[in-house]
């Protein structure tokens, strides 16, 4: 028998017996001290996911939770050595979770905290100079094929319910009871400078900023925007990306690599 | 709490200097950078910085600026019976080239089994068959890295069975085969003594001491076995304990200022309280600075 892969097996499984083999100096059962280490495990992993999704954990509270995390934890124990992103499964396995099926948005607000660390430790990247967009944007012929590059950071997320009210509500310490959680919201997620923003958009907005993302050309990018309903806002959803500074490179060439404009 | 200015010469010297040095933690970037507090070096976990960007790069950078640094690595798994994790090996040389650290160390501990990571520093039997494993990776760590890494003793909870070999006696013989450093963790051989009935100034004797380049302490927490004797748990999560402090003059009594860290990682306090438990370690290794050699104060 392989005494790792017993042990391994017996850490992430409470029904597993204490592996064998093991022996303490004064006699007593290794399986209390064994114990030891099952515990260290699983508490290190549900406290980092703890950590991870605050605003998931205040809305189930911490038993809940705990519980729910400790199911994940068995479920998919971490197949990465980078504790960060463990949680990057996490919201997948609430929205099958079933006891949490009474709070159909828990899932979304654990997407939206996971987007947040993910942009928490994105790539860097210098945001173009407001002037040198200005300059692009004034030749009007030639906006419709530029391509605008986001902040490696920079995120969209759709829900159908409203995650940003209630995300924020957490925030701010007012009852989250208040928030409707029946209204489809969307959320850009953009770390500027050091600070991760998580900013209420229009669904419009959100649809331009996502086929930006996606390397879309800015004909392009607002097409999909008018194609929501509601009507798109060409100059608010550039307004966004000017204030949070997501504009990172244009490309202006045919293929979308050549005549890069960078800093 | 003092400041002082910049020291390029310890900031670019080649290994970390025989003074007081803390875990670094994000809750205490800023304060670092604004009050730049006189102290020996900083140190982190690796595995936290293997990120693509962000705050943690841009305030380690900064604080490298200033002071020297250990990168201390806890998910290379060298205990392990699996190959070594070679995308993680590369992920740590590139912040080796990236930060420049002045130390690396890694456990006698496995941390990864069959793909799965378990975040925690995992026992080990000491027989032929693991000592032979254990000198593979190291060999592997050092040729890769490029660089002699330390390895930390372990704090342990169960012994095995199947242990041929004395703790001291294993890591000495990896010691010798391999030329790597120790990284004395003197809160692990005191929770390890305690939890398994060893004489600590026996087990400290044992380790190989002239090759100890680094000291950790920290503190533990106190639970019970199943016979109701003490089982201490290495929490990182208290004050270093009186009896670890006086391990630690025992220690430097046998091997002289060296570079000692103070490990937080739970229950993390303010800065200033850090500070303030780094200068109690700091008093001491200053004493042995400036104390004549052994023979002369005789």
């Amino acid at each position: 028998m392989n005494t790792q892969a017993d042990f391994a097996a017996a850490l992430l499984d409470p029904a597993h017996p204490c592996p064998a083999g093991l022996v303490a100096w004064n006699g007593s059962d290794p399986a209390s001290r064994f114990a030891v280490y099952r515990n260290n495990v699983v508490v290190s992993l549900v406290d980092a996911l703890a950590d991870t999704f605050p605003v998931t954990l205040a809305t189930v509270g911490d038993a809940f939770f705990r519980a729910m995390a400790r199911e994940f934890v068995f479920a998919h124990p971490p197949r990465s050595p980078l504790l960060s992103f463990h949680g990057r499964g996490f919201a997948d396995f609430v929205a099958a979770f079933a006891p949490a099926a009474c709070v159909p948005w828990l899932a979304d607000l654990a997407r939206l905290e996971m987007l947040r660390v993910e942009a928490y430790h994105a790539a860097d990247a210098e945001p173009l100079p407001a002037a040198a967009i200005a300059a692009l944007l004034a030749d009007p012929g030639r906006l419709p094929g530029l391509r605008l590059r986001c902040h490696p950071s920079a995120a969209i997320l759709r829900s159908s319910w409203a995650v940003h009210s209630l995300w924020e509500a957490h925030q701010d310490d007012r009852d989250p009871s208040a928030v409707d959680p029946c209204r489809p919201e969307a959320v850009l997620i953009v770390r500027s400078g050091f600070e991760v923003a998580t900013v209420g958009l229009p669904h419009a907005g959100a649809a331009f900023i996502a086929a930006l993302k996606r390397g879309e050309h800015l004909a392009a990018a607002a097409q999909a925007g008018q194609s929501v309903d509601g009507g798109f806002d060409l100059a608010l959803a550039f307004a966004t990306l000017l204030h949070r500074q997501m504009i990172v490179a244009i490309d202006s060439g045919p293929g979308g690599q050549d005549n890069e404009l960078h800093t | 709490m003092t400041t002082m200015n910049a020291r390029p010469s310890s900031v670019q010297a080649t290994a970390l200097p025989a003074r007081a040095g803390l875990g670094l933690k994000p809750a205490h970037f800023g304060e670092i950078l604004a009050t730049l507090p006189d102290l020996g070096f900083f140190e982190v976990h690796a595995e936290n910085y293997m990120v693509p960007g962000g705050p943690f790069h841009h305030a380690l950078t900064r604080i490298r600026e200033h002071y020297p640094l250990s990168l201390h690595g806890v998910g290379l798994s060298i205990g392990g019976t699996g190959p070594l994790d070679d995308a993680h090996l590369e992920r740590l040389a590139a912040l080796l080239r990236r930060y420049e650290p002045q130390s690396f160390s890694e456990h006698l501990a496995w941390a990864s089994h069959g793909g799965v990571f378990l975040y925690d520093l995992l026992p080990l039997p000491y027989t032929g068959e693991t000592l032979r494993r254990v000198c593979e990776h190291v060999d592997a760590v050092q040729e890769h890295l490029g660089r002699r890494m330390l390895l930390e003793n372990p704090a342990t909870y169960v012994e095995f069975a199947a242990s041929s070999w004395a703790e001291g006696d294993f890591i000495a013989e990896v010691v010798r085969r391999t030329g790597c450093g120790l990284l004395l963790d003197v809160n692990n051989l005191h929770v390890s003594c305690v939890n398994h009935g060893r004489d600590a100034l026996a087990c400290l004797d044992a380790l190989p001491l002239d090759a100890v380049g680094e000291i950790h302490l920290a503190g533990f927490a106190m639970q019970q076995d199943a016979a109701g004797a003490p089982l201490l748990i290495d929490s990182h999560g208290a004050p270093v304990a009186q009896a670890v402090w006086a391990l630690y003059d025992a220690a430097l009594e046998r091997v002289g200022a060296q570079p000692t860290l103070i490990e937080r990682d739970n229950d993390i306090p303010p800065f200033a309280v850090l500070l303030a438990e780094a200068k109690l370690a700091e008093r001491r290794l200053s004493a042995l600075r400036t104390a004549l050699p052994p023979e002369l104060a005789a």
